[in-house]
């Protein structure tokens, strides 16, 4: 048994999860407030790549370099993002607040291919380069092998993103809002609280966590192009479902399953074979734990 | 009205053909080019018509071959099986001497039997499915392009040979075009004997990772990685290489000899070596050609014009040296007597392949790519 690779194999694993993780969260909180499965949640990570690829660009014009780059580009692509996620809420979700389930549903996935196009025809379909905004620690370099800066920084962002999501929906107004929102619209609103906003408020942060895990996961490919965030949605929307959707923490524990899964998989066995363990995993899941991982089974109302 | 136009038009074509006849008759030497000229795929066939037409007017304006004129039956078979069939027996009762032709493999398997039974050479300027020539089944046809496999073979023998690569990884992603370039290396390097493919994967398009891949190439401690695939797929790998400070010598297809690859893999794409075609505009005849087919047409000449100029300039230069149109004079003139041509001095080998054409080793240097010489 060879532990030197099963340990590089398993760094692979946790980072490629928490890659997933870090857009699930978003997905998995949206759904968790207004049980809509966001579809469009791929493509605002995508255009969070892009406005961070055109920020770099004009800043990196003017002379400067290094984590002020990252954290400015990530600061603007998460404002489009945030701006973007409002708006998408209030034309597409918002006329639906009240239809059947399934009419939300289709307008996802019709504003997530809306986007797609808006954004290769805006921008254009061709890959492109996309520069490393996190800087080579020197305290990483023995660690290279198994985990490099970045990789590191998407860890801990993970992590916090987790924390902060978890106080901001347990412990603050916004969140006991949200909680909530959740559990009954119109006992809500008959408290007073604006659910319109509370739902406006839930996007825009699910918009700026999917702008966030954008910049920092195309600084680590090192390219990107409009079809990047379909890819991304599936595999975040696979690791919510595998931990529960939404659950935060299940998020997170979803998308290292998925990732470890993957990795060993590919490690192991053939890479040619990847999406089959993820999948093959999902079912496995899902029929001896409907709800997920850590998912509580919802009694549905009749 | 409409009774006399036809009656005319008769008149016409058995005038024409009552004319034409004799010159048919009359010593010349037919060379047949079969092809796209209508359809979604002229665009592949047209040059190659082009070309013939040059070389021709060329020959002619000279006096002709051992004295005698050369004149081109033209076939439009639009890449279809069925109708390349046609056109070949067209060709064949009409007592064609040589074909420069088929353009699609589809088209030129179809019609190669025809040829094959009247006992008539057959070069095509463009069908580059390996069996054509490998299989031995068409003594009868010869090309002025390399087979598909020929990049793939390149790629095996320069890692084994030039690399001195001992462990090798084939990785591909999946598609047509990458795995068959993939399969056909990892045959090469077997066959050799000299080297081993200690890994063979496919990896996912599109994914956001691929680091147990990566993995896996530091574990195997492989001596160099074939890739088949295109540049976005190949950037990934590369980078993720660099930051897993695994530094082979990476080895890719024409797919990733291109801008796209040197833009997006930027830094990473130092040092690695693709095939691609080699650069023919270096010979001075495809240079001479070029100008001339430029002010003739007024635009750049299309795919495939330099592979048809030196097939019909093949075919010349063998009817030239046989002496006449005999099959075996010819099957041997164009093996053993080289031509100077637009895509450098060639004959060609015993199956019927262009010695000398076909695919060079490149490496990117200072953000470009150059020629491994």
């Amino acid at each position: 048994m060879d532990f030197e690779y099963l340990f590089q194999l398993l760094c692979s694993g946790v980072v490629k999860g928490s890659i997933y993780a870090l857009i699930a969260l978003g997905y998995t909180m949206v759904y968790g407030i207004i049980q809509l499965i966001n579809f469009a949640h791929g493509e605002i990570y995508m255009i969070g790549a892009f406005v961070a690829l055109i920020i770099t660009g004009v800043v990196t014009l003017s002379g400067y370099s290094g984590f002020s780059v990252l954290i400015l580009a990530a600061v603007v692509a998460a404002i489009y993002a945030a701006a973007y996620g409002f708006t998408l809420e209030k034309i597409a979700y918002r006329p639906l607040r009240g239809a059947p389930r399934l009419s939300p549903l289709i307008s996802a996935i019709g504003a997530s291919i809306f986007l797609m196009n808006y954004v290769q025809l805006a921008q254009t379909p061709d890959f492109l380069p996309f520069p490393e905004l996190v800087p080579e620690f020197e305290f990483m370099e023995p660690w290279v092998q198994y985990v490099s800066s970045v990789d590191m920084v998407i860890l801990v962002v993970t992590a916090l993103v987790m924390v902060a999501l978890t106080v901001l929906i347990k412990y603050t107004r916004i969140g006991k809002a949200m909680r909530a929102t959740q559990q009954d619209q119109v006992m809500a609103r008959l408290v007073g609280i604006n659910v319109d906003r509370v739902i406006s408020a839930t996007f825009v942060i699910g918009s700026i966590l999917a702008a966030i895990g954008g910049v920092l996961i195309a600084s680590r490919t090192g390219q990107i192009n409009t079809a990047i965030g379909f890819m991304a949605g599936i595999k975040a929307f696979t690791a919510a479902v595998l931990g529960g959707i939404g659950n935060i923490p299940g998020a997170v524990l979803g998308g290292l399953v998925l990732g470890i899964a993957e990795t060993f998989g590919a490690g192991y066995i053939s890479s040619a074979y990847e999406d089959v363990f993820a999948f093959g995993l999902l079912v496995l899941i899902l029929v001896l734990r409907p709800a997920g991982l850590l998912g509580k089974a919802v009694k549905q109302k009749v | 009205m409409q009774k006399s136009t036809l009656v005319k038009v008769f008149a016409a074509a058995f005038a024409s053909a009552a004319f034409s006849l004799p010159v048919l008759a009359a010593d010349t030497i037919k060379i047949g080019v079969a092809g796209p000229h209508t359809g979604d795929l002229a665009p592949y066939g047209l040059p190659s018509k082009d070309a013939a037409e040059m070389v021709v007017a060329e020959v002619n304006a000279k006096g002709g071959i051992n004295g005698k004129k050369v004149e081109l039956m033209i076939g439009d078979e639009q890449c279809k099986p069925e109708l390349a069939t046609n056109v070949a027996t067209k060709l064949v009762s009409e007592g064609v001497n040589i074909v420069i032709g088929h353009v699609c493999s589809g088209a030129t398997k179809a019609a190669l039997g025809i040829y094959k039974e009247a006992k008539i050479i057959t070069i095509s300027p463009s069908a580059t499915n390996p069996p054509l020539t490998k299989g031995g089944e068409y003594p009868n046809f010869y090309r002025t392009i390399a087979p598909d496999d020929d990049q793939a073979q390149l790629a095996a023998m320069f890692v084994i040979e030039k690399l001195g690569a001992k462990k090798v990884a084939v990785l591909h992603d999946k598609g047509d075009y990458g795995k068959g370039f993939a399969d056909f290396s990892k045959e090469a390097i077997e066959k050799s004997g000299k080297a081993k493919v200690v890994m063979y994967e496919g990896v996912q398009p599109g994914a956001m990772d691929y680091s147990a891949v990566i993995q896996k190439l530091g574990r195997e401690k492989v001596d160099a990685v074939i890739f088949g695939g295109y540049h976005p797929e190949a950037s990934k790998l590369l980078a993720q290489m660099g930051k897993k400070k695994i530094k082979v010598p990476f080895v890719g297809p024409d797919g990733i000899k291109g801008d796209g690859f040197l833009k997006i893999a930027g830094k990473d794409a130092e040092g690695v070596y693709a095939t691609g075609p080699k650069d023919v505009t270096q010979y001075p005849l495809n240079a001479k050609v070029r100008a001339e087919y430029k002010a003739k047409y007024g635009k750049e000449p299309g795919t495939f014009f330099d592979q048809a100029y030196a097939a019909t300039l093949a075919a010349v230069n063998a009817i030239k040296v046989a002496g006449g149109t005999n099959y075996d004079a010819l099957g041997k003139a164009l093996k053993t007597s080289p031509v100077e041509t637009t895509v450098g001095k060639i004959k060609f080998d015993a199956k019927g392949d262009a010695e000398g054409v076909g695919f060079a080793v490149y490496q990117v240097k200072n953000g470009a790519f150059a020629e491994v010489k």
